[in-house]
């Protein structure tokens, strides 16, 4: 079974039909590439699956579990994590208290302690600066904030919204070779990237949107040979 | 040097009550975004609340609970009735509907009480004087002040080491991320309005002991203050709105000490004319909200 199946999805801003009948699937353990130019749907379609924004059609199942119209605070208790676009780190709070209040409904105290203490580990810049404000970190060390704190929930589905966006050169790669490493790990994520070569490099299938509808769908593999693809996005 | 230790008494005291009813509005505001203008009715019904438990003969300290209570209860249900409904919508639609609220809450008290105010009598010990030597403390100042400190400290305890408190200040900052945590955002606004009825609550019973009545109007002049304390403070910060509130009641207190006679009939112009200059001097306040830049 998938662990996200969306069929029909159609998200709608007042006149504006952003998402217009998408189908789309995850599988447990792998990552999608969902891409496409801005304002193709992507962040539509990401928020739609996170709760963010209630479908105006189609069906979202999580696990074969129909969640459709479900709120975000629903979802996330159900699995769902997003990793936002911007990142949105809560600037005023310490890099230790945006941890912990990552994992605020899904562990119990000791194991959200436990849980910190790994996350400190696993990204030591975190640990160095537990205690600092976190709109005090560079970029790169929000991104792994932001990361690190969807992490703390455990999530089943992670849903990341262009986790390169403006960052370093070098702080890219970290960020896809964790990505994958996140992947290996047995997460299930769907990717929405402006660096289609890098993503497609990492991701087992690929989903081209354009218009709010799918243009074109594949393995990575297959996607970044075809001709489509190549001269919308790899030309140069 | 007697009266200046009296006056300050007077001027934390009096700012005390202020800061309480001032960090009640900036913590609902910096959630919701809505200045609750109802919030002094909330502060009438905590008065009535006190008044009518003594009626029933309740010893002085169940009253005082009870008014909390009461006060507590009202902003909880002022959330769900008024503004549950309203969520989403634009400063200027939130801002009429709690005018609405805070009217028809002052009619009903009119027309089911009284217009006139009703007296409450407290214990004699609170409304006893402090000597000391040359000087004379009202034992009510010392009392507030007390409250006000152990009230203000408690509310930073709650947010700094609680949950439910780094929820309400990340809340403050971006709320559709706090939701994405998973944590529900209708418990979120009711703990907000839950914690600004308590203070307003606290802020009454202290109000009451200092003035030993209940009237309909009686919220409406100390939250206008507290109003020009969260704008004075930086509007959204809860830091700003305590400092705010006893700059505020300072200013009150010193201005109606010192001013020469002739001057006093033009105190409330003065005081505001003070706070008009120190916002020309700080247009974001005096300790602005750290998140000013959100979508």
């Amino acid at each position: 079974m998938n662990r996200l199946s969306v069929t029909g999805l159609r998200v709608r801003y007042g006149p504006i039909e952003a998402v217009r009948g998408l189908d789309l699937e995850v599988g447990p353990g792998e990552i999608v590439a969902l891409l496409g130019a801005n304002g193709a749907g992507k962040t539509s379609t990401l928020s739609a699956i996170a709760g963010l924004v209630p479908p105006s059609g189609g069906r979202i199942l999580l696990d074969g579990e129909d969640v459709t119209g479900l709120p975000a605070e629903a979802l996330a208790r159900r699995g769902v994590g997003l990793v936002p676009e911007g990142r949105r780190v809560f600037a005023s709070l310490t890099v230790a208290e945006n941890l912990l209040l990552g994992g605020a409904v899904h562990a119990p105290p000791p194991e959200r302690r436990a849980r910190l203490r790994r996350m400190e580990d696993r990204f030591p810049v975190l640990g160095e600066r537990r205690d600092q404000k976190a709109g005090l970190l560079s970029g790169g060390e929000q991104q792994m904030l932001a990361i690190a704190r969807v992490l703390m929930a455990a999530p089943r589905l992670l849903l990341m919204d262009e986790p390169s966006l403006g960052l370093a050169p070098q702080m890219v790669e970290r960020v896809f070779d964790l990505i994958a490493q996140l992947r290996s790990e047995g997460l299930t994520i769907l990717l929405v990237e402006q660096n289609v070569p890098m993503s497609l490099d990492i991701a087992n299938h690929g989903v081209v949107l354009a218009n709010g509808r799918v243009s074109l769908r594949g393995t990575a593999r297959d996607l970044l040979a075809s001709d489509a693809v190549r001269g919308a996005y790899l030309a140069g | 040097m007697g009266t200046l230790l009296q006056q300050t008494v007077n001027a934390l005291s009096l700012g005390g009550v202020y800061a309480l009813l001032a960090l009640g509005l900036a913590t609902v505001f910096s959630i919701v975004r809505l200045i609750n203008f109802a919030h002094g009715e909330v502060m009438t019904i905590a008065g009535y609340g006190i008044w009518w438990a003594l009626l029933l003969a309740l010893p002085a300290p169940v009253a005082i609970l009870a008014g909390v209570a009461v006060a507590v209860g009202a902003a909880l249900a002022m959330e769900r009735i008024a503004f549950r409904p309203m969520r989403g919508a634009d400063v200027t639609t939130l801002l009429i509907t709690s005018f609405a609220v805070s009217e028809i809450i002052k009619v009903l008290f009119q027309n089911g009480i009284s217009a006139r105010p009703v007296p409450i009598v407290l214990p004699a010990w609170l409304t006893s004087t402090i000597d000391l030597g040359a000087v004379r403390i009202g034992m009510i100042s010392v009392v507030s002040i007390a409250a006000v400190v152990l009230a203000l400290g408690a509310m930073a305890l709650l947010l700094r080491r609680t949950p439910l408190g780094l929820a309400m200040r990340a809340a403050a900052e971006d709320f559709a991320v706090v939701r994405l945590m998973g944590i529900k955002a209708n418990h979120v606004v009711a703990l907000a309005f839950a914690i600004s009825g308590a203070l307003a609550g606290i802020a009454a019973v202290l109000w009451v002991a200092q003035r030993g009545s209940v009237d309909p109007l009686m919220g409406a002049t100390p939250v206008l203050k507290a109003f020009i304390a969260t704008v004075l403070g930086g509007l959204g910060s809860l830091g700003g709105a305590v400092l705010g509130g006893f700059v505020v009641g300072a200013v009150e207190v010193f201005l109606q000490g010192f001013l020469p006679e002739a001057a006093l009939p033009y105190r409330e112009a003065i005081s505001l004319s003070i706070i008009i200059g120190l916002l020309v001097l700080r247009p974001d306040g005096l300790w602005p909200a750290a998140n000013v830049s959100r979508s």
